[in-house]
């Protein structure tokens, strides 16, 4: 199987534009009951609320998103994450949006995707002060990014950002609430990770369904 | 003309603690030091909101500066993206103190009534961690 990541011509208008970000919203707000008990668990519980919120005001935005070029569509979700969120993933989901943005052209191909995502993942690494394997976030849109430049296919991408939201189990977690457990930390999914992963196959679904 | 204070802005996740925290640094400095404090996510749960932030950095605004004191992971994140995002005459004029927010306002809230200048408030106060 070949499907082809931003191939898809439906993303040329904005309908598609609009359903593709509509996507991502639900998928985030189903999880939100499943990222509120990962991070009871390890963390202070507000992950699924949040970034219900967060993707509750992109969804609503969607429509008049979908009528902008993707840097300033991308910027737009960004912003809207940053400033309803409320927890410190506002800033880092929204330095990824806006930053994605930044580097993304107006005609975004494979390779300017790869190369955008790769930057952005460096602007979250500044944001939260954080290195991989630290049990965040990056935990996941690194290897995630890893397969996108390595030629796999979406459905590839999606298995392994799930797969590496999973090796986040073992992990001692040394960055955010979490790593205040220290070894208490270790046995548990790394909520960010398991948000990152579900928004990489959202995208990766939608962009491979055309 | 007299020089301003730097101001202070207290960052909590609970509006209590920030409201508490303000109060205890009035009680200490009056209103000799420009002060703001917020807490509270979007939804009025514990976070912080960067909007608010805004809002409170506008309020205690100083020409001298401004020392943003946070509690934890998300008030740091939001206050630094806050800075960000003011006009570029003001960023480099506001900055988060590594300092426990309550003991780390009163102290750089009394450093600042004495005029210091904005380094010397956020050294002050981050002197309590070593």
């Amino acid at each position: 199987m070949t499907a082809a990541i931003l191939d898809t011509a439906a993303l040329g208008t904005a309908e598609g534009r609009a359903a593709l970000i509509a996507a991502v919203a639900a998928v985030v707000i189903a999880a939100a009951d499943e990222l509120t008990a990962l991070d009871q668990a390890i963390g202070d519980g507000d992950h699924g609320a949040n970034m219900k919120r967060g993707f509750a005001a992109v969804a609503e935005a969607a429509p008049t998103l979908a009528e902008k070029p993707w840097p300033d569509l991308l910027k737009g979700v960004g912003t809207t994450l940053v400033m309803k969120v409320g927890g410190a993933s506002g800033p880092l989901y929204g330095t990824l949006f806006m930053e994605l943005g930044k580097h993304l052209g107006t005609a975004p191909d494979r390779a300017a995707l790869t190369e955008a995502f790769g930057r952005a993942i460096e602007a979250v690494k500044a944001r939260g002060k954080a290195e991989p394997g630290q049990k965040t976030m990056l935990d996941v849109l690194i290897p995630a990014h890893a397969a996108l430049a390595a030629g796999a296919d979406a459905a590839t991408v999606k298995a392994e950002a799930f797969a590496a939201a999973d090796r986040t189990v073992p992990m001692l977690a040394t960055r955010g609430r979490a790593s205040f457990l220290g070894e208490r930390s270790i046995g548990h999914m790394d909520p960010g990770s398991r948000s990152s992963s579900l928004i990489i196959a959202a995208l990766a679904d939608a962009l491979s369904a055309g | 003309m007299r020089v301003a204070n730097v101001g202070i802005v207290i960052v909590s996740h609970s509006p209590k603690v920030a409201e508490g925290a303000a109060d205890m640094v009035r009680q200490m400095v009056g209103d000799s030091v420009p002060l703001a404090h917020t807490g509270g996510d979007p939804d009025g749960g514990l976070g912080t909101d960067l909007a608010r932030i805004l809002e409170a950095i506008e309020a205690a605004w100083s020409e001298a500066g401004v020392v943003v004191l946070v509690d934890l992971g998300g008030a740091e994140t939001n206050s630094e993206m806050a800075i960000e995002m003011l006009d570029e005459d003001r960023r480099g004029r506001v900055v988060v103190c590594n300092a426990p927010v309550v003991e780390g306002a009163v102290i750089a809230a009394t450093e600042a009534s004495g005029g210091s200048s904005l380094e010397l408030v956020k050294r002050t106060a981050e002197e309590l961690y070593a």
